[in-house]
Formats: structure tokens, sequence, C-alpha cells
């Protein structure tokens, strides 16, 4: 009897006990909803990443990776509600996946001491690490991205844009609305004639914008969308008999199932990128090996190089690399958000570190630091072939115009900085 | 012609196209409201819905495939075999027809007799449980739908040459139309025509409008409100087949598609929710009215994207002179 007692005690001590035997990575994740068709594949990725980790290496450090997902429905309150009922597990890293969500995670997170990581989206100015100590942005942004675009369009006209006409189709939304100050401040330094046509969500019906665009006929169309905005625009882009190859999108506008449901009259269509496209890279077949063939993959296995897969093994490989440097700054295998915090502002990613992790040119090498948490911004071009269904990187990563992008950045957090009275983190 | 003329042109052309496209989904509404009082939020998606079910059956996609391969370990996802696009037409069409008779059975049945809203909120609750196990059903990825009658006989896609050359040649600036839009146009009023006929010269018909008149009186003369149910759940059903299949042509088949409802209310609100000429010429309305002031004021003065907006502000403005609609009934209740 004594013997079963001490058994249900020892039994009820470890299920009341938290865990502290996991580094916890949240998954704001969003499977399901308008979005859901977006926000999949990125979920996959970052979780079968943390899944290598712990089938081949044994984790990280020896410490078993945990990735908490929590469904958002890439719904902004929803974001917020995950957030603080997974902060008390020990949460190291949080990707809020939504612009929206990222504007209401930032006092909270720096409040909990709570690093964030919005890779590609978010606020821009959070690149400013003396006023955003818990946000990171790295390794680009959306004023980075606005700035790729253009650059790119200034070598496709010669390094003249002036005299131009670009039209941008966004997202009317906090994120849509993101590149519009760089993208003016852009115009007025190349001289090119910037036209803003915004879309309402979900962005299902756009002639408005189409017919305009048929009528101003401008010289290249920049679009900032998401969900079946995308779509519908790449779809009205062919029904206008728009050049498919002046067409440009952001990042989030540069997926598999964005070009696919035009068929091949997508071909031709680019998106810019701040990370490598496809599967050829060592990593892939350990994941196939130590992941899908196991069936411990998250989803089906079968999103392995499209886009934002991609993008979910980067940011997973961003968010381990620190922790990894994390463990070796404190020495504890168990490390808490805080060191994770001070890992990712002194994380430093070089060539070497990419090649040995399967990765080899995977991203840009970049040095992370208390002023700058938003990385280069060295900004690709990819384009979408329809009859191989591929997408081929058709420019190198290249630096973006960071005397017209660092002003600002410097201009936007200074207001958030008085705003909040920050005094400065780094000094 | 001057080329601003021909532009407008052109945008109220495109309006009354976008307007068909709204009504197709407006259409749905009316005929359950018009049957059985109940606003039917979960419309959109029914539209979702079936068109979802169409592709999957085109695809031999393999229905529940994520959830029976996790229950039982196996790694199936299709049959291997591809539907003809009228046979999976026709199939959906039975599934469209089996949900009906599910959705009366087990969910309105109990509800006979309840406040208006209470029904309401049943389809509130009808809509989140149908996106869920079409979700399971058939998966969240983006769907492309190629609906052929033939070989080489597909839905079309893009501007229709011929208009835009004959315009050119007669006004020296081309119009453009798309030709999705066009058979939409044309599928539209068959579909209109036809259910006109169908309530006016069938039996069954007939005791739809009955049922929608006074459900009581025709219970006194033994028309039976469960099938008049299942039969409007169905027709409904089949529009929004129709709408899921225009409007997952131009965007691919994925969730938004239930949020094309949205696009339907100011029509519904425009035209009156009884009436189904209403759903036409409010769709026309609404979708002429927000095309021409996104075109001449809109995109000009306000910085565009006011679509959507405007669409709610002409079906309010109606509504303060006509409460009921431009076609709906006016109820006078005696106390």
């Amino acid at each position: 009897m004594k013997y079963r007692l001490g058994t249900y005690a020892v039994a009820a001590m470890m299920a009341a006990s938290p865990v502290m035997a996991d580094l916890v990575f949240p998954s704001l994740s969003y499977r399901t909803g308008p979005y859901a068709a977006g926000g999949i594949p990125f979920a996959d990725g970052y979780a079968d990443y943390f899944t290598l980790l712990n089938e081949r290496d044994g984790g990280i450090g020896g410490v078993e990776a945990r990735v908490l997902e929590c469904e958002t429905g890439y719904n902004t309150e929803k974001g917020v509600e995950c957030y603080e009922s997974t902060k008390g597990e020990g949460a190291l890293v949080y990707q809020p996946l939504s612009t929206g969500i990222t504007y209401q995670l930032i006092p909270k997170a720096t409040a909990d001491d709570i690093p964030i990581h919005s890779m590609g989206y978010g606020r821009t100015s959070a690149a400013n690490g003396d006023v955003f100590s818990h946000v990171f942005n790295y390794p680009g942004n959306y004023w980075h991205g606005a700035s790729g675009v253009i650059n790119y369009l200034l070598e496709a006209h010669n390094g003249d844009l002036n005299g131009k006409k670009i039209a941008l189709v966004y997202h009317n939304s906090a994120y849509g609305k993101e590149p519009i100050r760089t993208l003016e401040e852009l115009a007025k330094k190349h001289g090119f004639e910037l036209s803003l046509l915004p879309v309402d969500h979900p962005g299902q019906e756009q002639k408005s914008q189409w017919l305009q665009i048929r009528r101003e006929k401008p010289d290249n169309v920049v679009m900032w969308g998401w969900g079946v905005m995308n779509q519908v625009a790449i779809q009205e882009a062919a029904n206008i008999r728009y050049p498919m190859d002046q067409f440009i999108g952001v990042w989030w506008s540069g997926a598999q199932h964005d070009v696919l449901p035009a068929g091949d009259a997508a071909n031709g269509y680019k998106a810019i990128t701040f990370h490598a496209v496809g599967s050829d890279y060592p990593l892939f077949d350990d994941i196939k090996t130590h992941v899908v063939d196991k069936g411990k993959a998250a989803g089906a296995g079968d999103q392995i190089g499209t886009v934002l897969y991609n993008r979910g093994i980067y940011a997973a490989m961003l968010a381990a690399e620190a922790a990894k440097d994390a463990q070796a700054a404190t020495g504890n295998a168990e490390i808490t958000a805080g060191d994770m915090r001070d890992a990712m502002e002194n994380l430093n990613i070089t060539e070497e570190r990419m090649a040995g992790l399967g990765m080899p040119g995977f991203g840009p090498s970049f040095q992370v630091s208390c002023e700058n948490h938003g990385g280069p911004g060295l900004v690709g071009v990819a384009q979408w072939d329809a009859g191989a269904k591929t997408w081929s990187l058709i420019s190198e990563l290249s630096a973006p115009d960071m005397d017209v992008i660092q002003p600002l950045i410097a201009e936007d957090s200074a207001a958030f900085a008085a705003e909040n009275n920050i005094e400065g983190n780094c000094s | 012609m001057p080329e601003q003329l021909v532009y407008t042109f052109e945008v109220f052309l495109n309006g009354l196209m976008a307007g068909v496209l709204y009504a197709l989904v407006a259409l749905g509404f009316v005929l359950i409201y018009k049957a059985s009082g109940i606003f039917n939020y979960a419309q959109g998606v029914m539209a979702l819905f079936a068109a979802m079910t169409l592709v999957g059956i085109q695809n031999g996609q393999v229905p529940f495939a994520h959830l029976i391969n996790a229950i039982f370990g196996t790694e199936i996802h299709h049959f291997g075999w591809h539907v003809h696009s009228i046979i999976a037409i026709a199939l959906t069409v039975v599934v469209m027809i089996a949900l009906a008779w599910a959705v009366q059975r087990f969910v309105f049945r109990h509800l006979v007799g309840q406040e208006p809203i209470l029904l309401f909120m049943a389809t509130i609750g009808l809509a989140y449980f149908m996106e869920g196990v079409a979700d399971l059903m058939w998966g969240s990825d983006i769907k492309t739908l190629n609906v052929c009658a033939a070989e080489g006989t597909c839905l079309p896609q893009g501007m229709n040459v011929w208009f835009e050359g004959s315009t050119y040649e007669a006004w020296g600036t081309g119009v453009f139309v798309d030709n999705l839009d066009i058979v939409a146009s044309i599928v539209a009023a068959v579909l209109v025509i036809g259910l006109v006929m169908f309530a006016q010269y069938t039996k069954q018909g007939r005791a739809m409008r009955a049922v929608a008149d006074d459900h009581q009186a025709a219970l006194s003369v033994g028309v039976s409100l469960n099938f008049i149910w299942v039969l409007v759940w169905s027709l409904a059903g089949f529009v929004a087949l129709v709408a899921g299949i225009m409007w997952g042509a131009k965007s691919g088949v994925q969730f938004s598609l239930s949020l094309i409802a949205l696009k339907a209310l100011p029509v519904l609100m425009l035209g009156g929710f009884t009436s189904i000429p209403g759903a036409i010429i409010g769709g026309l309305i609404i979708g002429v009215g927000e095309k021409l002031f996104e075109f001449l004021i809109g995109a000009p003065y306000l910085g565009g994207a006011t679509e959507n907006w405007f669409a709610y502000m002409l079906a309010l403005l109606f509504l303060v002179f006509r409460p009921q609609g431009l076609f709906g009934e006016k109820i006078i209740e005696r106390v």
C-alpha cells in the first residue's frame, strides 16, 4: 500500500511540475481560414526543422525542442490570446506571423522580456534595436523589400526610372501600406511617378484596380498582397494582358499557390525574396530521412522546397542557431527568453555556418547588433516558370538603398520612442 | 467617341458583369429566405463547400484523406482517376442535395416555430461547421478550378478580343470585357429564367411559392414542409455551386470564397430578401454603382478602395426610402 501511494505521489509530482527539459518555440500558426494556404506551409517548415533537430541531433544542445502551435486564423485578437496562453510555458521567441499581431505584441513581449522575430514583416522601424529592444526583423523588412524592387527595376530600365510610371497594388491594411513611405521617397529620388491602388480585404474583386492599370499603362506594377488578393491580381493582370515580366510582387505575393491558379498565364511573374528557392540543399535530404520518412512531418511532407515551407525552415533555423548561441554564452542547456534575446542580438550568421547546417547560400550572411536588429536587407528576385512550375532566382541577393531607408527607420522609431518614453537600450 | 466616355462605358459594362456575380451569390440567400424566413449566413460557405467538392471529385481526391491517414497510418490521397467536369458537377449536385436533406433533418426540423434570430444563429453555427468539414474533407490548399465541357472547351478566361477589336475600330479605344464574366452573365440569365419557370410552372414550384406565402395554409392543403425546405436548400446549394464555379475560376478554390457572401449583403438590402428579380437588379445596381463611384470619385479624389463601403452606403440609401428593398414584399402587420 505504502509503495503504491509513493508511486502515485511521484506520478502526481511529475505531472504537476513544469516541464523544464524543453526549449519551447511557440508557433502562432494559421492552418484555418482564408489565409490558411499561406500559413500551412510556413508552419510545417517551422515545425519540421525542430523535429529534425530532435530526431537527428537529440535536440538543441541535448535539450529537446518543443514547438507549441497555437491557431490564430491570422486574426490579431486570437494572436494576442495565443501569446497570453503560451508565454507561461517557457516561450523563448515568438514568430507572430502577422503584422497586426506583431504590433500588438511589441509592448507585451518587451514587458515580459520575450523576444519577437518578425522576419520579413511586422513593424519595419523595429530594425532600430536601440528603441525596440525585443523585436528583431532580420534578415530583411518591408522597406528593404520596397528598395529591392526599385533597385531591380532600375537595373531593368538601364539605371534610369526618370519619367517611368510604377503602380503599387496593395492590400488596404497596415501591412499593405508599409512600403508606401519608402516608395514615395524613392520616387522623389529617381523621378518615377508612383500611383497607389489599394485593394480592400479580402481582395476577391479587383476589376476597378486593373481597369485603371489598363488605362494608365504603367511601366511596372508592384504588388503588396496576401491571401486571395494575390491569385486574383495575377489572374486580372493576365486578363488585361499586362506583361507578366513587368509585374513584381513582395515576398508574401510570390509562393506557388499564388501563381498556380492562373495556370500558364502566370508565366514570367516575378517576386522578391530574402532567401533561396527550391529544395537543392543537403538539409532537405535530412528532413526527408529523419522527419518525412519516419512519419513525423507536420504536414503531408509534400511541401518541401516550396517558397513558404522554405521560409518556415529558415525562420526555425535562425531561432535554433540563436538558442545554441544562448546555451554557449550562458553555459546552460536550459535557457531563458532573456538569454535568447541576448543571443539574437549578437547572432552571427556566416556562410560557413549555413554550409555546416546543410543550407549553403540559402540566405545572406549577417551580424545582428544592438543598434541593428534588421539585418542587411539583401533582396533578390525570383521568377515563375509556369511550364516547369518552379520559381528560379534571376538576380543575386543585393543591398537596398540604406541612404533612403535609414532616415525613415530613425524617424519612425524616434516617434515610437517619444510616445513610449524609451531612452535607448544601446547606450 | 471621347476617350473618357469610352472608359466610363467600360467601367459601366464591367460593373454590370460584376453585379451579375454578386447577384449569383444573393440568389441563394433569396431562395431560402423566401421559402422559410431564414437568413442563411452559411450561403457563402455553401459556395465554398460546393466548389471544393466539385474540384475534389474532378481530381479524384479521397475525401477526409488526412484524417484517414492519421488514424490508420495509410498514405492514400487520390483514387487515381479524373472525373469529367459534367459528371463531377452532377455528383456535386447530389452531394448538395444530401447536404440540404441533412441540414433539414438534423438542424431546422428541430427548430420549427422558433424565433428568426435563433434560426439565424443556427445558420452561423452551420457555416462554421461546414467550413471545418470542408477543410477536413478536401484540405486547405488552393485548388485550380478547370471546368470543361469537352477537350479544349473550358471556362474561358481573359479579355474578349473580338469585343475589344470591334470597339477599337468603332471608337478608337478598345473596351475590355472578361470572357468569364460574359459566361457568368449567360449562366445567371439561364439560371434565373429556369428558377422562375420552375416556380411558375411546376407542381413543386407552386408548392414552394405556397409555402413562401403562408406555410400554415400550405400545410393545411397537404404540402409537405419538410420536402419543400429540402427542395429549397437543394436549389440554394445548386446556386451556390454555380457561384462557387464562377468565383473559384477567378481566384482558385480556397477558403476566401466563403467571404463572397459579404458582396451579396448590400445586394439583398437593395433588391429585397424575397425577390429573385430583385437579387438580379440589386446586383446590377450595386455592381455598376460601386464601379462608377470608384472610377469617377473614389480613385481620383478619395484615394481608392471605396467599393466595399460604397456598396453598403448605396444600399442604405435605398433602405431609407424603401425599407423592404426595391422588390421586397411590404409586410403590414395588423394589431
